[in-house]
C-alpha cells in the first residue's frame, strides 16, 4: 500500500507543482505574408548589455524566428543618442536594449530617459511572478507594475536657485495621468486580470498626487467589472514584502514606479528573470523589466554569468507584440524549464553557471 | 509511512489541479495603447441551425465582455445572391462569422457560401482537426490542419451542356492559385511550429491539372527547408487518414480533396461538429464550422434545438485570435474543452442528449 501511494504520491506532486511544463496547443490562423521577418533594433548597451542581447540573438536564431536585428552602438556616457538610431526606431516600430550605464551626478541626462521621451514611451510594464523551480520567501507573487514613464519625478528639471540651494520639479499633468491610467485599465481588461492598483502619496503630495488618483478614478468607472482601490506608497512597500498575493496590477506614477518595480521583482525572484517592456502609441523598446539601467558590476561582465532570463522572456514579450505567439511560446516555455530543472542558473538564482550555459540549456529545450 | 503518505494523498486529491487553469494565466500580452477598442464583426446567423449556434456564439462573447460587437445580416440559402450590403459590411469589418447557408441541390442557384468567398477572394479554407480531451473516439493522437484551396479547382462553377444529354463541368487549376494556397500552407506551418507539410493530389491521372498544383507546392517547399514535405495520392490518402492518422500534421489540397479530407479529418477526431475552422484571404476572414460549413442540420435537430454549439465556439476563439484578442480567446477555448472533458453536458451527435442551451450555459459557467 505505501509503495503504490509513493509512486501516486510522486505523480501527484509532480502534476501539482506544474514541474511538466506544458506547451499550449491553440490554432492561431495567420493573414496570408504575416511570416514576413520583421526587422527590430537591437541596442547593445554597457557592461553586461552585449551579453545578455547576444543571447536573444543566438536564440532567435535557434528558432528561426522571422525577426532579424539592426544592431546600434549606443553608450551611457555619450551626450545624446546617436543619429540613425532613431529614424531606426520610428520605421521599425519595435526595439531591444540591453542597459544604458547612466553617471551619477554631472548633469548628463540618462539616455534611457531620452529614449522614451523621444518616443514617447509612456507606459513601462514589469510582470513579475513566481517561476516554477524558483523557491523564493514569498509564494503566488503575479504582479504587473505599469508606470508613467515620461514625467513625474523624472521631468529632469532641476536649476540651482542660489548657491546652495537646488530645486527639482515634479510635474504630474492630467493628460499624462490619464493615458497611462488608460492604458492600464485597457491591459487588465485584454489580459483578463481583476484589479488595478493605485499607487501614490496624496496624503503629502495633494494636489501633484491627488490630480493622478482623480484621472485613475475617472477611468476606472468605465471598467466597472475590474476592482480598482488606491493605496499610500509607504504602505504599499510594507504590503508588498508582506503579503503580496493582494496585489494584481499596480498602476503608479513615475519615482514610485521604479521602487514599486523593483521591490516586487525582488520577491518574486529577482531582477534577473523579470520580463518588462516600454509602450507608447507608436513604437515599443523591450529591456530587461525592473531595474534597467543596471548594466551589472565589473566581475559580471568578467566572468560572463550575466543572467539572461529576464531578457530572454522580454524577447518573448516582444515576439508576441510583433504577433508571432507561436515562437513567443515555444520561447517561454523553453526557459521555464531550464529554470524548473534547477541545473543551469547563474549567479544571482544561487547557481554558478555562465551566460552562454543558460542560452545553450534553452536551445536545447526549444521543440 | 503509509500514514503519512495517506495524508498528503488526501490533500492533494481535495484540490486536484485542472490541467486547463495553467493555461490561462502565465502569459505577458503587451498591448499597444488603444488595443483594447472594441472590433465590429459581421454577422451572418444562416439557415437551420445556424441562428442557433450564432446565438450561442453571441451569448458567450456577451459573458466573456469581449471587446467584439456583431452587425447582424439575413442571408438565407434561397436567396439569387449575396445582398451587396452584406459584402459591404464584411469589407468594412474585414471579419465575419456565419452560420451555415443551405445550398438547394441542382436547379442552377450557385451556392452563397461559395459566392461570398469568391467576391471577397477568401482563398484558403483551414480546418483544424483535433483530438479533444474527454471525447473518445477510435481514433488517437489525430491533430491534422487540412489547408484547401477555396476559390477554383472542381468548384468552379463552370458548367454547360454541350448536347442535351451531356453536360461538361470545368476544373480549372492556375498557377496562381495554386502558388498562394501553397505558399499559405507553408507559412502557417512555419507560423504555428508544425513540421510536415503533406500535398494531396491525383496527379497520375490529371497529370496536367494536379501537376501544375504539385509544381508549385515543389517550389514553396524550397524555402522552408526546416519543413518537410511529402506529396500522397488521394485515395491513399483517405485509407492513411482512417489507418494511420497520426502520420498528418498540415495537408494542402485543391478544392474538392479538400473538403474530402477535411470532413474525414473532422470525422476521426470526433466529428464536424467540433471542430473548428476559418476562411482566410489577403484582406478579409470568415469563420464558420470547420468542416461541413454549408450543412445546417436536420429539421428535427433545429426544432429541438439540439445543435451542437462547440464548433463555432472554438471557431470564433480563432477569431478573437485573429482579432488580436488573445487571452479572451484562451477563456474561451480553456471553458469548451473543460465542458467536453466533463463530459456531463453534450449534445447528440457527441453522444449525450442535452440542448444547445444548455451546453452554452455550462461554458458560460465555467468562463474565470
Amino acid at each position: 500500500m505505501s509503495r503504490q501511494s509513493l509512486s501516486l504520491l510522486k505523480n501527484l506532486r509532480s502534476i501539482a507543482t506544474g514541474s511538466k511544463i506544458q506547451t499550449r496547443s491553440v490554432t492561431y490562423m495567420p493573414r496570408p505574408g504575416d511570416g514576413k521577418p520583421r526587422p527590430v533594433t537591437l541596442i547593445p548597451g554597457d557592461g553586461v548589455g552585449p551579453l545578455v542581447t547576444n543571447a536573444v540573438e543566438q536564440v532567435m536564431e535557434a528558432m528561426h524566428a522571422p525577426v532579424y536585428f539592426e544592431p546600434f552602438e549606443v553608450h551611457g556616457d555619450m551626450k545624446s543618442l546617436p543619429a540613425g538610431l532613431l529614424e531606426s526606431i520610428k520605421k521599425n516600430k519595435v526595439c531591444l536594449k540591453g542597459g544604458l550605464k547612466t553617471p551619477v551626478g554631472g548633469g548628463v541626462s540618462s539616455l534611457n530617459v531620452n529614449l522614451r521621451k523621444e518616443l514617447d514611451l509612456f507606459a513601462s510594464l514589469v510582470n513579475c511572478f513566481n517561476l516554477p523551480g524558483l523557491a523564493s520567501r514569498h509564494e503566488n507573487v503575479d504582479i504587473v507594475v505599469i508606470r508613467e514613464n515620461t514625467e513625474g519625478e523624472y521631468a529632469g528639471l532641476e536649476h540651482e536657485v542660489v548657491p546652495g540651494v537646488v530645486e527639482s520639479l515634479k510635474v504630474i499633468t492630467k493628460f499624462c495621468s490619464e493615458r497611462i491610467a488608460k492604458y492600464a485599465f485597457e491591459y487588465a481588461y485584454l489580459n483578463n486580470r481583476k484589479k488595478v492598483t493605485a499607487v501614490h502619496k496624496a496624503n503629502i503630495m495633494k494636489l501633484a498626487d491627488g490630480l493622478f488618483l482623480e484621472s485613475c478614478q475617472e477611468v476606472a468607472k468605465k471598467y466597472p467589472s475590474i476592482a480598482y482601490n488606491e493605496i499610500i506608497v509607504d504602505n504599499c512597500c510594507m504590503q508588498l514584502v508582506a503579503r503580496p498575493e493582494q496585489f494584481d496590477v499596480m498602476v503608479t506614477p513615475n519615482l514610485y514606479g521604479n521602487l514599486v518595480a523593483n521591490t516586487a521583482a525582488g520577491i518574486a525572484g529577482g531582477t534577473g528573470v523579470m520580463p518588462g517592456g516600454n509602450v507608447g502609441a507608436e513604437y515599443a523598446v523591450f529591456e530587461q523589466g525592473a531595474s534597467a539601467g543596471n548594466v551589472g558590476k565589473d566581475t559580471t561582465e568578467e566572468q560572463k554569468n550575466a543572467n539572461p532570463v529576464a531578457l530572454l522572456l522580454s524577447s518573448a514579450m516582444m515576439l508576441r507584440h510583433l504577433q508571432f505567439p507561436s515562437f513567443a511560446d515555444r520561447l517561454e516555455t523553453a526557459v521555464k524549464r531550464v529554470i524548473s530543472e534547477g541545473k543551469c542558473r547563474t549567479e544571482d538564482l544561487g547557481g554558478n553557471s555562465t551566460t552562454q550555459e543558460v542560452v545553450d540549456a534553452v536551445i536545447a529545450n526549444l521543440d | 509511512m503509509a500514514r503519512r503518505s495517506v495524508s498528503i494523498l488526501n490533500r492533494l486529491l481535495a484540490n486536484p489541479p485542472s490541467p486547463f487553469t495553467a493555461l490561462s494565466r502565465s502569459i505577458t500580452y503587451m498591448p499597444r495603447p488603444g488595443d483594447g477598442a472594441p472590433r465590429t464583426v459581421t454577422l451572418i446567423p444562416g439557415d437551420g441551425i445556424g441562428p442557433l449556434v450564432t446565438g450561442a456564439v453571441e451569448q458567450v462573447m456577451e459573458a466573456m465582455h469581449a471587446p467584439v460587437h456583431f452587425e447582424r445580416y439575413e442571408v438565407l440559402g434561397h436567396m439569387r445572391k449575396v445582398p451587396e450590403e452584406v459584402i459591404e459590411s464584411v469589407k468594412r469589418n474585414k471579419v465575419c462569422l456565419k452560420g451555415g447557408l443551405a445550398t438547394p441541390v441542382g436547379g442552377g442557384v450557385s451556392s452563397l457560401n461559395m459566392q461570398l468567398r469568391k467576391e471577397l477572394d477568401i482563398f484558403a479554407s483551414l480546418v483544424n482537426c483535433i483530438n479533444v480531451p474527454g471525447l473518445v473516439t477510435r481514433h488517437e493522437n489525430v491533430d491534422i490542419v487540412v489547408i484547401r484551396e477555396n476559390t477554383e479547382g472542381e468548384y468552379s462553377g463552370l458548367e454547360h451542356e454541350v448536347v442535351p444529354g451531356v453536360v461538361e463541368s470545368l476544373k480549372v487549376i492556375t498557377k496562381f492559385c495554386s502558388e498562394r494556397i501553397a505558399r499559405y500552407a507553408f507559412e502557417y506551418a512555419y507560423l504555428n511550429n508544425r513540421k510536415k507539410v503533406t500535398a494531396v493530389h491525383k496527379a497520375n491521372i490529371m497529370k496536367l491539372a494536379d501537376g501544375l498544383f504539385l509544381e508549385s507546392c515543389r517550389e514553396v517547399a524550397k524555402h522552408y527547408p526546416g519543413i518537410t514535405y511529402n506529396e500522397i495520392i488521394v485515395d491513399n490518402c483517405c485509407m492513411q487518414l482512417v489507418a494511420k492518422p497520426e502520420q498528418f500534421d498540415v495537408m494542402v489540397t485543391p478544392n474538392l480533396y479538400g473538403n474530402l479530407v477535411a470532413n474525414t479529418a473532422a470525422g476521426i477526431a470526433g466529428g464536424t461538429g467540433v471542430m473548428p475552422g476559418g476562411n482566410v484571404g489577403a484582406e478579409h476572414a470568415i469563420f464558420e464550422q470547420g468542416a461541413s460549413a454549408g450543412n445546417v442540420g436536420n429539421d428535427k435537430i433545429v426544432e429541438q434545438k439540439k445543435a451542437n454549439p462547440v464548433a463555432l465556439l472554438l471557431s470564433s476563439a480563432m477569431m478573437l485570435r485573429h482579432l488580436r484578442f488573445p487571452t479572451f480567446a484562451d477563456r474561451l477555448e480553456t471553458a469548451v474543452k473543460q465542458v467536453i472533458q466533463e463530459g456531463k453536458y453534450r449534445t447528440k451527435d457527441l453522444g449525450g442528449d442535452c440542448t444547445t442551451q444548455e451546453v452554452v450555459d455550462a461554458v458560460i459557467a465555467a468562463l474565470e
